[in-house]
């Protein structure tokens, strides 16, 4: 039997905190339900919730001032919900320290999925060696040895591109953002060369995954970044 | 009826516009005396008690008492406005405060002496122009005034009164009055009541007897001013007549050409052809011809004939400027051509060998007239003006004298080497052609001297006895006279053409910037563009700084260099044009104070907006030629102006019914397409409710249903934001695999059980466009096909580079597209018939279009060559991409 997981959701939409009361299993989740920013820290300082789940059009604070103050004295693990055509808020939210974010409208499932990469995530302290071997579908990546297998086949990778694909192992399931991705690959001064991006991308579809314009592992999230799927 | 008794439909209307215009008007009541001291200020005093008694709203704007007695009792109960009080020259002058009658509205003000100058810095130059004002704002104003300060009667009264009134009024403003009073008062009890000191403080009393105050002269003082006022009863009847359509009595209307000459004549024929014209009633033409021959004459001649048509404007003339060497023929050729009935021409004293040898204009005119009555003003006396020959030798060059000098040296020299061969006659045709040589490089001054160096030249070195003045043959004094004259003649001659060719090039320069302005304006689009080539043409043009406004914008849309317009007091200017769309500033009698002259820019309803002109120190004041341009000028800026507002008027009308269109459209497009699915989802929603029907069923309806609504609230919030215009596209370098691989897995559940084939090359360059945005129109596509084609039929995918562009293609296997829908089909809010139900709002190709249209790109749909279905091509620009380090 596994333990309850403590949610908070900051978010003033009555219906959105209502649906996730409905869809989630009280079996599973005890759900704590803030209506704005100043209440949700609150919240999170008294009731210390295993993942935050924070909207970013909040009342009486910016979701992204949030994030920033959380982040303050807590890693805890925050999830943004914001809609489609807010991009750059995600971006900002996630440079504040957010973890990952869902597009609204979203289904229980992917929101299920997204708590449980964050609280993999955060279950792993900082100090703990990452497994040596990752593996999700016909891929096989061996991190000690620096060896990558496609569906039992090696293959041979750039320096670059090992690196690019070591780092979203390292945060498998996560969101990393342009940025991020720039900085720990390249170096903080290329931090707005996205194209390197595009073309290593798609070097490592290519040489990864059976249909490289429909990726089943080396996901983009349009607009923010990338996501190394491992389901 | 009968039809020639009925009255002019034009001429009534006329009529009818004019009443209207006067009933928003205040109405203005004009107290009229012979002079000072007829009473009146107390009639008029007198006059607004009885107002006050009535109810009416009365204050005193400025009343001058001259501290008399019974005139300062009349103003018992009634509203003085405080005076403006200011300091000029370090003097307090008081003067009447516009601005506070403006801010105080009353019904009706009294503001006396209306022939009053004001203190320089007002707005108004004059204060007859401060009642103008009062009465376009609505206000009724009582005014005082003596007949000699009527404009046209000013000479009149000069020559009765030998005194020279200086402040007049204009007759068309006395003329435009609701009601003349004229105080009358006979003259013997005038002169009791001077000795009264009831007019004037006693000690000035006799000194004012003996002049002005002469008996003689208010007797015909009184007799102008009762005669004025019986015209203007005739004048009432007249317009009663033409209201009532008696129109037997109506004779042609004159038309009287007043002749207005370059010199201190010009605005005494104008005045006197005013007090002509105006018993007739006749139309008046005031007409300056400008030829070679003014443009020689001294800038004050020049001065003077602007101000003699400034004067003629005044009174309501319509002034016009011809060109041309033959004044006399022009002036009748103009009054031919405009069925003038009378020329009024001035006649000036000259001296008589200058009359004789130059003939006379007026005599021309007379001669050449025909049928049209001349009739001829006579100066009194010999004008006093500098003699021609005085201007001529004003001018000269140090430069000029050494080179006449030269020139005659050089012609001595040839003329030493030839002596031996040559007979003397033909010597002097080389000093000839010397002469004529300087006349035509220098002045008139450098041709003399060149004559007559070269004939004591001739006679000195050629002429027996060679070295001396004498001469042994006295035909060879005949020579020399001869010689001289042909020189004197030759410079003129070479002079004149010169002036000519000055004159046309001057003339060439206009027409040629002009020409220019017109042209350019033609080829602008907006206004700023007009106005800058407007503003660019000007300032070289004349040589000044020029800035244009347009009414309704906060900044200039072409500003000076300097700025200068934005300076309050110039600022503030500027608002008084685009209010009364009248000139203002520098040379004119509004705010002669300010520092540019500031033309309004007419349009059909009102000043669009204002020129202003700030010439730079010494090009003031500006030549009337230049002046006549320059308004010619604004009128062309104005109409071009006028175009562009109409232009932007019928596209807006036109935007606002296409959305009035586009939102009926969008209303029913809504009310369907939003209900359709919520009727869905509800129902399922109260079924499961209820616990009714199959579960998974009913929550897989609501599943999709909301999909679908959420797919439709994106479009049409896209299609707003596009729509809005002000979407700009965050071009980054992306990849087209990328791209497309984002729409797919955004499509997934609408293409669920479609085979999808993708072939996008592997080294396909990377694309410069805006990521999110370009996936939109392959999801929009890709929505499209899932809508319009056969569940279980394919979709191919292909991208590929073509010379400048890269083409995607996203290609189905329905039944095609019919031709002539091809192009449509990106219209927002199309729908095919086939499945009505199912479309959406039919935005999803319009927001394609439009996005590929933000991307310089475009967006197109055929039908396959080979097997069925369409294919929908997206071209993207093909830029060369940044390096990528490699590793």
């Amino acid at each position: 039997m596994a333990e309850i997981i403590r949610l908070l959701v900051i978010d003033d939409e009555l219906p959105i905190r209502r649906f996730l009361r409905a869809s989630l299993d009280p079996k599973e989740y005890e759900l704590l339900e803030a209506e704005n920013g100043a209440e949700g820290i609150r919240i999170t300082a008294k009731s210390n919730p295993a993942v935050v789940l924070l909207d970013l059009g909040l009342p009486d604070m910016d979701g992204v001032e949030v994030a920033r103050s959380l982040r303050e004295w807590t890693q805890v693990p925050i999830i943004v919900l914001s809609a489609r055509g807010q991009e750059q808020d995600k971006i900002d939210a996630l440079d504040a320290g957010a973890d990952d974010y869902l597009t609204k409208p979203f289904g229980v499932g992917e929101l299920v999925a997204r708590i449980r990469v964050a609280l993999r995530h955060s279950g792993r302290s900082a100090d703990d060696p990452p497994d040596p071997v990752f593996e999700a579908g016909g891929l096989r990546v061996d991190l000690a040895l620096r060896q990558v297998w496609r569906d039992g086949t090696e293959i041979h990778l750039t320096p670059i591109e090992y690196k690019l694909l070591a780092l979203l192992i390292r945060h498998a399931g996560k969101v990393l953002t342009h940025k991020q991705l720039l900085t720990e690959v390249w170096g903080p001064a290329y931090e707005i060369e996205t194209h390197y991006l595009r073309v290593y991308m798609g070097q490592l579809r290519h040489k990864l995954e059976a249909t490289p314009a429909e990726p089943r592992y080396l996901t983009t999230e349009p607009g923010v970044g990338y996501r190394l799927r491992t389901e | 009826m009968v039809r020639g008794e009925r009255p002019d439909p034009d001429a009534l209307l006329e009529s009818l516009r004019s009443e209207e215009e006067r009933e928003r008007q205040g109405k203005l009541k004009v107290f009229l005396g012979a002079s000072a001291g007829v009473g009146k200020t107390f009639a008029m005093l007198s006059e607004a008690q009885e107002q006050l008694r009535r109810g009416t709203d009365v204050v005193v704007g400025i009343v001058e008492t001259h501290k008399r007695k019974e005139t300062e009792a009349l103003f018992e109960g009634l509203e003085v406005l405080p005076l403006r009080r200011l300091e000029y020259k370090s003097v307090e002058l008081r003067e009447f405060d516009i601005d506070a009658a403006l801010a105080r509205r009353p019904q009706l003000i009294l503001v006396d002496e209306l022939a009053h100058t004001n203190i320089p810095d007002s707005r108004h130059a004059k204060r007859w122009q401060d009642i103008e004002e009062l009465l376009r704002e609505g206000i009724s104003v009582y005014t005082a005034v003596n007949i000699q300060h009527l404009a046209s009667l000013n000479d009149v009264v000069a020559q009765i009164t030998g005194v020279q009134v200086r402040e007049m009024v204009p007759d068309a403003f006395l003329e435009r009055a609701d009601e003349i009073e004229v105080v009358d008062l006979p003259p013997d009890e005038l002169i009791q009541r001077l000795r009264d000191g009831k007019v004037y403080v006693p000690d000035r009393i006799e000194h004012a007897l003996e002049g002005f105050f002469r008996k003689g002269n208010l007797i015909a003082l009184r007799e102008l001013a009762l005669r004025r006022a019986a015209d203007r009863v005739d004048a009432q009847m007249q317009t009663y007549r033409t209201e009532q359509g008696v129109q037997g009595l109506w004779a042609t209307r004159e038309r009287i050409l007043v002749c207005v000459a370059p010199n201190d004549l010009g605005a005494r024929v104008v005045r006197a052809a005013t007090r002509i014209g105006a018993s007739s009633h006749a139309e008046m033409l005031a007409v300056f011809v400008e030829s070679d021959r003014q443009s020689s004459r001294s800038p004050e001649d020049q001065d003077r004939a602007r101000a003699a048509l400034d004067l003629a404007e005044s009174l309501g003339m319509h002034t016009v400027t011809l060109k041309g060497h033959d004044i006399a023929g022009e002036v009748v050729r103009y009054a031919e051509q405009r069925n003038a009935t009378m020329i009024i021409v001035g006649k000036p004293v000259k001296e008589r060998w200058r009359e004789m040898f130059y003939g006379s204009v007026v005599d021309e005119i007379v001669r050449r007239s025909g049928n049209i009555d001349v009739h001829v003003i006579t100066a009194e006396a010999p004008p006093n003006r500098p003699r021609t020959s005085q201007v001529f030798l004003e001018r000269g060059h140090l430069s000029g004298y050494l080179f006449t000098i030269a020139v005659t040296g050089l012609a001595t020299g040839i003329c030493a080497l030839l002596y031996r061969r040559l007979e003397l006659t033909n010597l002097i045709m080389i000093y000839l052609l010397g002469v004529t040589v300087v006349a035509s490089r220098w002045g008139p001054r450098e041709a003399i001297l060149a004559s007559v160096l070269s004939v004591v030249s001739f006679d000195v070195m050629f002429v027996p006895p060679r070295g001396t003045l004498a001469v042994s043959d006295s035909q060879y004094l005949l020579t020399f006279a001869v010689m001289l004259v042909v020189a004197l003649l030759i410079s003129s001659l070479a002079l004149r053409l010169k002036r000519e060719a000055r004159l046309s090039t001057e003339r060439e320069r206009r027409t040629a910037s002009l020409y220019t302005l017109s042209r350019e304006m033609a080829r602008s689009r907006s206004k700023r563009e007009i106005a800058e080539v407007a503003a660019k043409e000007i300032r070289e043009v004349f040589e000044a700084d020029v800035a244009i406004l347009i009414s309704g914008d906060a900044k200039p849309i072409a500003p000076s260099l300097s700025g200068i317009e934005h300076d309050p007091s110039e600022a503030a200017v500027v608002a008084w044009t685009l209010q009364h769309n009248e000139e203002a500033g520098l040379g004119t009698d509004t705010l002669p104070g300010s520092k540019g002259l500031y033309l309004p820019l007419c349009g059909t309803s009102g000043a669009l907006g204002v020129i202003a002109i700030y010439p730079k120190p010494g090009a003031w004041p500006m030549p009337p030629a230049q002046k006549n341009l320059l308004e010619t000028f604004s009128n062309g800026l104005g109409l071009a102006l006028e175009r562009t507002l109409l232009a932007k008027e019928f596209h807006q009308a036109r935007v606002q019914t296409e959305s009035e269109r586009m939102r009926n459209a969008l209303l029913s497009s809504i009310s369907h397409d939003l209900r359709t699915p919520l009727t869905s989802i509800s129902g399922a929603a109260s079924a499961l409710r209820d616990g009714k029907g199959d579960a998974r069923e009913l929550s897989d309806t609501i599943y999709h249903e909301s999909v679908r609504l959420n797919l439709q609230v994106q479009n049409l919030l896209d299609m707003t934001r596009l729509q809005s215009g002000n979407v700009q596209p965050r071009l980054e370098w992306n990849s087209l695999e990328e791209i497309v691989g984002n729409a797919l897995s955004r499509s997934r559940e609408l293409l669920e059980g479609r085979e999808v084939k993708v072939e996008i090359a592997r080294d396909l360059p990377l694309v410069r466009v805006d990521g999110e945005l370009i996936e939109k129109v392959v999801a929009n596509l890709l929505e499209n096909v899932a809508n319009h084609t056969p569940a279980g039929t394919g979709i191919d995918i292909a991208a590929r580079v073509q010379s400048e562009v890269i083409v995607l293609d996203v290609a189905d296997h329905g039944s095609g597209i019919a031709r002539d829908q091809q192009v449509t089909i990106f219209e927002r809010f199309f729908r095919t018939d086939d499945r009505p139900s199912s479309t959406g709002f039919g935005l999803g190709l319009a927001i394609g279009r439009a996005i590929m249209r933000l991307h310089e790109g475009r967006i197109w749909v055929e039908n396959r060559r080979e097997g069925t279905g369409a294919v929908f091509h997206v071209e993207i620009p093909k830029l060369k991409p940044p390096e990528v380090p490699r590793g």
